[in-house]
């Protein structure tokens, strides 16, 4: 995007090689940036000091380093039951995020590519079912869903949180996007060499639609990572929680878990930075995917 | 054999594959909303269930607790669009400008909130609105001069906490959104209008707001939506699903208090289909003001 010729702001007639307004541009994204990660900075100082601090005193940047301790950071990674509850929340995401992620792309891939490749008199029908399903908030089939996960005997298990989600209509609707500019040739090449319909799929299709996996897996990587409200309902025996759950129980009136919060929460970001530093462009392409073409 | 040369057969198999989206669609999609539906004309206790007809939403009429949370979420969602739809869209205007430089830095920074879940951003909120002199809001009002305030336990300033959540979760992802839409623009467009002698304001206006337009109504669509939807922000904001006085009780937070936590499936059902009534009018009456339902006639 940096190297096009030409650009919005130029096209409006402003390109006048003004350097001040570079400056003040530049700065006026500078100071932004600054506002927007102060909240985790504050957090992240917050969290080389005893917790009690934050309970009497709130969160706010205090620099002052002879204040600061490592200890919560020691105390978490200390191997105490505390400890240990902790990394089990953390390993729990990362089985939830994984099977999630794998589950989600295999069954929404399947599904985009049978709504692209081919002409069939219910294509049209299914994919306005496709579109319907985003027009109500999963917050509305909250309770029926708990309802129903409860009468299936699916309650506090994997499957209970994630069969209802699987079948995620955005990422359907990113992957028959992707795929509906694919040459079709490419199919007819491969049934003339004898490849099966599902090996066309597997052998053909799949590889070229790489991008797509790249950028949905992170998407729906972080969605899982993050995500509480229906793991929240579903599970229950604490063995289960995920990390936003476990943290979430932290957050008692008297206090007394900060350390562990704080520190923890700071921690439970680093995986997903590290992801989004070494994979931005995927992200961005995920993300943005729905605006530019619905 | 039979089965197997049935089920590879070319007319076969888009059924096959698009089997999965069906299912999921039945079980997790139509039976959860006509049960919500049923539900929501029934009283569900523990050992039998009861049809109580219009009962539930006659309460709800008269609920002044729900009524309250109607508000609540209101408020919310009109100042979120307010202020997560006009500034992402300068900024995403300027950032596409080449007067900005190390492009790439600011948009990661600005990125960053969304990758937190809502427990630690709500909680770094909660903690930075505390309401003790030294929580960071309080530090920051008081060097302004306008003493410190109790953010979390007053109507005002609850609303402006979780407006300001979202503010600092979205901004940068409605920013990139508008980015990638300016991309879709032909440059070719602003060079004619210079030809005729159009200011920067009028190719702005004429130009690149009108080319914006599947954009902003995508931008608007999902903050409509998320607005009227939100709740654990206030979760988090306020520990659980409780405030001072309801000052954070949102639609879904009373869907929640009555359907989850008193086990009252049925009025909680009704709670959501006004909800689901709600958005839907919203949306369908902002597309048609939209055109969006013109443009696919053609």
């Amino acid at each position: 995007m940096e190297s096009r010729k030409s650009s919005s702001l130029d096209k409006l007639g402003m390109n006048k090689k003004n350097k001040i307004l570079s400056i003040f541009a530049t700065g006026w994204f500078a100071l932004l940036s600054l506002i927007i990660v102060f909240p985790i900075f504050a957090g992240l100082l917050a969290s080389f000091r005893p917790g009690q601090e934050l309970i009497r005193k709130g969160l706010s940047i205090d620099l002052d380093v002879t204040t600061m301790t490592l200890n919560n950071y020691l105390y978490l990674f200390s191997g105490n039951a505390d400890s240990q509850k902790y990394f089990m929340w953390f390993k729990n995401s990362l089985m939830l995020t994984l099977i999630s992620v794998v589950g989600t792309l295999a069954v929404c891939y399947l599904v985009a590519y049978g709504l692209s490749m081919y002409e069939f008199p219910l294509r049209n029908f299914l994919f306005f079912l496709v579109i319907a399903t985003m027009m109500v908030p999963f917050e509305i089939l909250m309770l029926p869903l708990y309802k129903e996960v409860i009468s299936l005997n699916l309650i506090d298990t994997t499957s209970g949180v994630l069969l209802p989600g699987i079948c995620a209509a955005s990422t359907i609707f990113f992957f028959r996007q992707y795929m509906i500019g694919l040459p079709k040739e490419l199919l007819d090449a491969g049934r003339i060499d004898g490849a099966t319909e599902y090996g066309i799929c597997f052998k053909i299709m799949l590889p070229i639609t790489k991008p797509a996996f790249a950028a949905m897996s992170i998407l729906c990587a972080m969605g899982a990572w993050n995500n509480i409200l229906w793991p929240m309902l579903v599970y229950r025996s604490a063995s289960k929680f995920t990390l936003p759950i476990g943290l979430n129980t932290l957050l008692t009136p008297y206090g007394n878990n900060y350390d562990v919060l704080i520190a923890g929460s700071m921690f439970g970001i680093i995986p997903v930075f590290i992801v989004f530093l070494c994979f931005q462009k995927y992200f961005i392409d995920g993300m943005t995917a729905g605006a530019v073409k619905g | 054999m039979k089965i197997r040369k049935f089920l590879y057969s070319q007319r076969v198999a888009p059924y096959v594959f698009v089997l999965p989206f069906i299912l999921s669609f039945c079980f997790f999609w139509i039976y959860p909303l006509c049960s919500t539906i049923v539900m929501s004309f029934q009283d569900i206790l523990p050992t039998r269930t009861e049809w109580v007809g219009l009962k539930n939403y006659k309460k709800l009429l008269i609920d002044t607790t729900f009524h309250q949370a109607v508000i609540n979420s209101f408020q919310y969602m009109l100042l979120t669009i307010l202020l997560l739809i006009p500034f992402p869209m300068a900024f995403a205007v300027m950032m596409d400008s080449r007067l900005v430089k190390a492009k790439g830095v600011w948009k990661a920074f600005l990125y960053l909130p969304a990758l937190t879940s809502v427990v630690i951003s709500g909680t770094l909120f909660r903690l930075m609105f505390s309401e003790y002199s030294t929580g960071q809001l309080n530090v920051i009002t008081g060097i302004l001069g306008l003493g410190t305030f109790k953010w979390l336990k007053v109507k005002a300033t609850g609303l402006f906490a979780l407006v300001m959540v979202c503010c600092w979760r979205w901004t940068g992802v409605n920013m990139l959104y508008f980015l990638s839409g300016l991309k879709s623009i032909d440059g070719a467009l602003y060079e004619s209008a210079e030809i005729d002698g159009a200011s920067a304001i009028q190719k702005f206006r004429f130009i690149t707001i009108p080319l914006l337009k599947p954009t902003t109504i995508y931008v608007l669509t999902i903050s409509i939506y998320a607005g009227l939807a939100m709740f654990m922000e206030s979760y988090m904001l306020w520990a659980g699903p409780d405030s001072p006085n309801n000052i954070g009780l949102t639609i879904v937070g009373y869907l929640y208090k009555r359907g989850i936590t008193k086990n009252q499936l049925g009025y909680g059902s009704a709670v959501g289909l006004v909800l689901l009534a709600i958005a839907l009018v919203i949306n369908v009456v902002q597309l048609i003001l939209s055109g969006t339902f013109k443009k696919e006639e053609k």
